[in-house]
């Protein structure tokens, strides 16, 4: 081929691979809002098939006819179930979740302040169990048999069959009352409320910026138990996974033709082998912390933990509505992009995803 | 005879001629095929103590009244509350005097019913969604699948919550929403044992010989595609029966006075410090119903896996 | 340089323990290797490709390998370790495989795998084991070296990623090259040019050669002595020019196999496999050949 040829063939080349990933942006774009459509059906059908009556709910049972009919029209209870859909979709669309019946704020102020206390915990487990186990799945990818592996894999099936709300409890008899190792229940001591601004939400890193290290001791200790704990149940699917990933890579034949260069074991696992695994691994890492999310409502009733379960679970218990479908759409939404973002990381760093499409 | 015949020292006997690698008639290839798969489960004393437990919580259930007595389990004597561990409550008491033991024993009915009720609702929905859509293809597929990927991405716990605040708890409500959002693992599952399947040559046989698509569907694809199935619901259990303690949990399954698990562990919070028995030993039996779930998922696994090679 | 054979197999036998019994896949091979060219011919399952391993000391636990006398010049393989054999790997002793889509790491740059092998046993740096790469490439005939550096694996033509394979495999200098099935996923215009490419590297280097193959006609032409496998054992030895004067019926009936422009038979006559050739034959004794 000519210089000239072969310049020409490079820049079609160019065309087609950014043409290929506007393709992909597009069909992924059309499955998220399509999910995401799918969620705000199922939450808005959940939401129209309580027995309770939701004029009533509002105006109470001591209202006037006049009071009852009118706040029926505001709402449009009696419009067609499509119109009703569309008026909630705009809503959800413009953040409007409504109003919470227990705070009497609107629900979205109230997500606002209790989501990043369940952020703060899941990142920690989640980076403990990310931190953790991705070497033990590789080590026990690579002693296959001996008992390196049967440890981490015995380890492994304990941690993803135990309920994590049995855990926590055992955990906070043992280490804390029992032990007084670490706190107890909640994210601060009641004398270190409110001492330290919120920046961020995260109470580790916002004491750390206001220089209140007592304020940060405390808060540590008490996220020790709850982030161990749950990053255990992370660690073992994270390793897991890793260990079968590893497994797979290490039957392939770059393999051994790596290793018949002569380089080392380690050199060969680590790099060669991990290196083609960790794309998979990212979509582990996004489950398990969509699994941590949605475990939430659990954790955070057994260590008082003021999240955004805690927040849904009393909302449940409080037949407040709107506060558990806000919860819901919020957890729906991040999981479903967690879900999807397998598809985003692939071509990105797979060399052999890009060309195609 | 090939030189995949050469072995040396192998077993005599009828071990010999099970495992002989050169069978000559059906019955023994099947029979061989069974003795390795069981060979292969039985060589792993997890994947056993696995089954042993599951089995366990068969019997348990379906025979609960010869294990423990019922009256034990529901009659509320408050001068025996929170008592410890002894001859006489094996377990102790809860908070209202009733056998820790005899609910954990009934308990398991719960449990089981749990298990074969979703059971019984995932599996078809998920084959009679997978098995089309990967037989027929084109925007069968497409829009079946649409819908599997949009309920594959809902958080099955947060849901489930939603949906016991709309209609109320109970042990149906609970069923309905876990097997809503656990179905379209296994319609993904038999749609991808079916593309493996469908251009097989026995298939095309039978497309010529006249067979309908229902037919072929139903005699020749689908029970190629159970095996899988079967392994992926038991490893599935486990986590379907932690859901479902944690709905108990939090008051959404199986309504007092039902000795359901995770509702015993739920109560028996306030009682942690000193009574920790009451919380501790009904989860415990759902660790290790759990975990007899995943042992005995991971061994059948492993056995379809050598045998796939 | 010593004068000496490089490499002298008496006797290895590798055996893979299993629950239906132990599977011998390898019994009493024995032969010597100059600077030459040795064709190992074998079906499936002949054993032929487990030998090339075994003198690597690739063989994967839980198969053994076992030798009266297995030596690579003057190191005595059989009392290698395994930190033993990693320092002969690509140093003194190479591999080629027979697919480089499967055989080159898919998400690395084929030229930083080429290089990786440099700087692994030289210890050079970068930009010199770029350099040796580059070099590398340009000796297995690779017209634009500076852009197939950057290419990936499943880029390049099978053609191509064979010659990638063998400058990654020859860049540190080895004595002898085992070529396994090097051009069955080749087509066959391609694999004439493969197969030129690796007897310039090996006759400019003076290296040993070991060509697997289950293609008897290929190894013939190529390599000028042959040793036929059957069942694991070596069932036949001789120079490539007198493979008609061959004696084991096994090999005859290769021959007699081969389809031959020019001689009309109605019928190409199948082999038939004697249950007599899977017995064992005699072990080696005295001194290596």
């Amino acid at each position: 081929m000519s210089a000239a040829t072969e310049a020409a063939a490079a820049s079609n080349e160019w065309v087609r691979r950014i043409a290929g990933a506007i393709r992909r942006v597009i069909n992924l774009l059309f499955s998220v809002a399509l999910t995401f459509l799918g969620l705000t059906c199922v939450t808005f059908l959940i939401g129209r098939v309580i027995p309770i009556d939701p004029v009533l709910a509002i105006v109470g049972d001591k209202a006037s006819r006049a009071t009852y009919d009118r706040v029926a029209a505001e709402i449009g209870v009696n419009l067609p179930i499509p119109v009703q859909y569309w008026r909630y979709l705009s809503k959800v669309l413009h953040l409007d979740f409504g109003f919470s019946l227990i705070t009497a704020h609107p629900v979205l102020q109230d997500m606002t302040r209790v989501f990043p206390a369940t952020m703060e915990l899941a990142l920690l487990a989640l980076f403990v169990g990310t931190v953790l186990g991705v070497p033990l799945g590789v080590v026990a990818a690579t002693h296959r048999g001996r008992w390196q592996d049967q440890v981490v894999r015995f380890g492994s099936l304990l941690g993803y069959s135990m309920p994590v709300f049995w855990l926590g409890l055992v955990g906070l008899l043992l280490f804390y009352a029992k032990l007084g190792w670490v706190e107890g229940p909640g994210r601060l001591d009641v004398s270190y409320d409110d001492i330290v601004p919120t920046v961020t939400g995260l109470i580790t890193i916002d004491s750390l910026i206001a220089g209140e290290s007592e304020v940060f001791w405390n808060a540590l200790s008490h996220l020790v138990l709850p982030a161990s704990i749950l990053g255990y149940l992370s660690l073992a699917y994270v390793a897991r996974m890793t260990r079968s990933f590893m497994l797979g890579q290490l039957r392939q034949e770059y393999v051994l033709a790596t290793l018949a260069k002569g380089l080392s074991p380690f050199r060969v696992v680590w790099v060669h082998a991990l290196g083609n695994v960790w794309v998979q691994l990212v979509t582990v890492i996004a489950l398990t912390f969509g699994s941590l999310l949605e475990g939430a409502v659990l954790t955070e009733t057994v260590f008082a933990w003021p999240g955004l379960g805690l927040y849904m679970k009393n909302s449940l218990f409080n037949a407040d509505l709107n506060a558990v479908l806000g919860g819901t759409m919020v957890i729906g939404v991040v999981y479903i992009f967690l879900n999807m973002l397998s598809d985003v990381i692939y071509p990105l760093v797979d060399p052999r995803a890009r060309g195609r499409g | 005879m090939s030189a995949a015949g050469l072995r040396i020292g192998a077993p005599a006997g009828w071990r010999g001629w099970l495992l002989d690698p050169a069978p000559t008639s059906r019955r023994q290839a099947r029979l061989g095929r069974w003795y390795r798969a069981w060979r292969g489960l039985y060589c792993n004393g997890l994947a056993m103590t696995g089954l042993v437990i599951v089995l366990a919580l068969v019997l348990v259930a379906i025979l609960a009244p010869l294990f423990a007595d019922h009256t034990a389990a529901f009659t509320q004597t408050l001068q025996e509350r929170l008592q410890p561990m002894s001859w006489a409550h094996p377990f102790g008491t809860d908070e209202l005097g009733r056998d820790i033991y005899a609910r954990v024993i009934f308990g398991s009915r719960i449990t089981l019913t749990i298990v074969a009720l979703v059971s019984a609702i995932v599996v078809p929905v998920g084959l009679g969604i997978g098995l089309p859509a990967g037989y027929f293809g084109g925007w069968i597929d497409a829009v079946l699948m649409r819908i599997t990927d949009i309920f594959l991405a809902f958080p099955r716990l947060v849901l489930a919550l939603a949906f016991a605040a709309a209609l109320g708890p109970g042990i149906e409500n609970a069923v309905i929403a876990i097997s809503l959002t656990a179905w379209p693992p296994y319609a993904r599952l038999a749609r991808a044992e079916t593309l493996t399947r469908r251009h097989a040559e026995f298939i095309e046989a039978a497309e010529l010989q006249g067979a309908s698509h229902l037919r072929i569907l139903f005699t020749q694809i689908m029970p190629l595609s159970l095996p899988s199935v079967i392994i992926r619901l038991t490893l599935d259990m486990a986590g379907i029966i932690l859901t479902a303690a944690g709905l108990g949990f939090l008051g959404l399954g199986a309504q007092p006075p039902a000795p359901e698990w995770g509702a015993m562990v739920s109560s028996g919070r306030q009682y942690l410090l000193d009574q920790w028995w009451v919380a501790t030993i009904p989860g415990l039996a759902i660790f290790i119903v759990s975990l007899g779930f995943n042992l005995l998922g991971d061994g059948l696994r492993d056995v379809a896996d050598s045998r796939a090679g | 340089m010593s004068d000496g054979p490089l490499l002298t197999m008496r006797n290895l036998r590798v055996t893979y323990p299993g629950d239906d019994g132990d599977f011998p896949a390898v019994r009493n091979v024995s032969f010597s290797l100059g600077r030459e060219r040795l064709g190992i011919v074998g079906e499936s399952g002949s054993g032929k490709s487990t030998t090339g391993r075994a003198i690597m000391g690739l063989i994967p636990y839980p198969g053994r390998v076992e030798a009266d006398v297995m030596r690579l010049g003057e190191t005595d393989l059989t009392r290698l370790d395994e930190r033993g054999f990693r320092r002969l790997r690509g140093k003194r002793i190479a591999m080629v495989l027979q697919d480089p889509k499967f055989s080159l790491d898919p998400v690395m740059t084929v030229g930083k795998q080429i290089a990786e092998t440099h700087r692994h046993h030289f210890r050079s740096s970068k930009q010199a084991a770029r350099a040796a790469a580059l070099e590398m490439l340009e000796a297995v005939h690779i017209r634009d070296p500076a852009r197939v550096y950057n290419q990936y694996a499943h880029q390049v033509s099978g053609g191509m990623g064979q010659r990638i394979m063998i400058a990654m495999m020859l860049i540190a200098g080895p004595d002898i090259l085992i070529a396994d099935e090097p051009t069955s996923a080749l087509d066959v215009s391609v694999q004439q040019q493969v197969l030129a490419i690796m007897d310039e590297m090996v006759k400019s280097r003076g290296m040993g050669l070991i060509l697997i193959s289950h293609n008897l006609h290929l190894v013939a032409s190529f390599c000028d002595r042959v040793l036929v496998m059957y069942a694991g054992q070596i069932v036949e030895v001789c120079d490539t020019g007198r493979l008609n004067e061959a004696r084991h019926p096994y090999t005859k009936g290769l021959l007699a196999a081969l389809p031959e422009l020019g001689n009309r038979r109605i019928e190409l006559p199948q082999l038939r496999r004697d249950p007599e050739w899977l017995i064992d034959l005699p072990a080696a004794a005295g001194a290596a050949s």
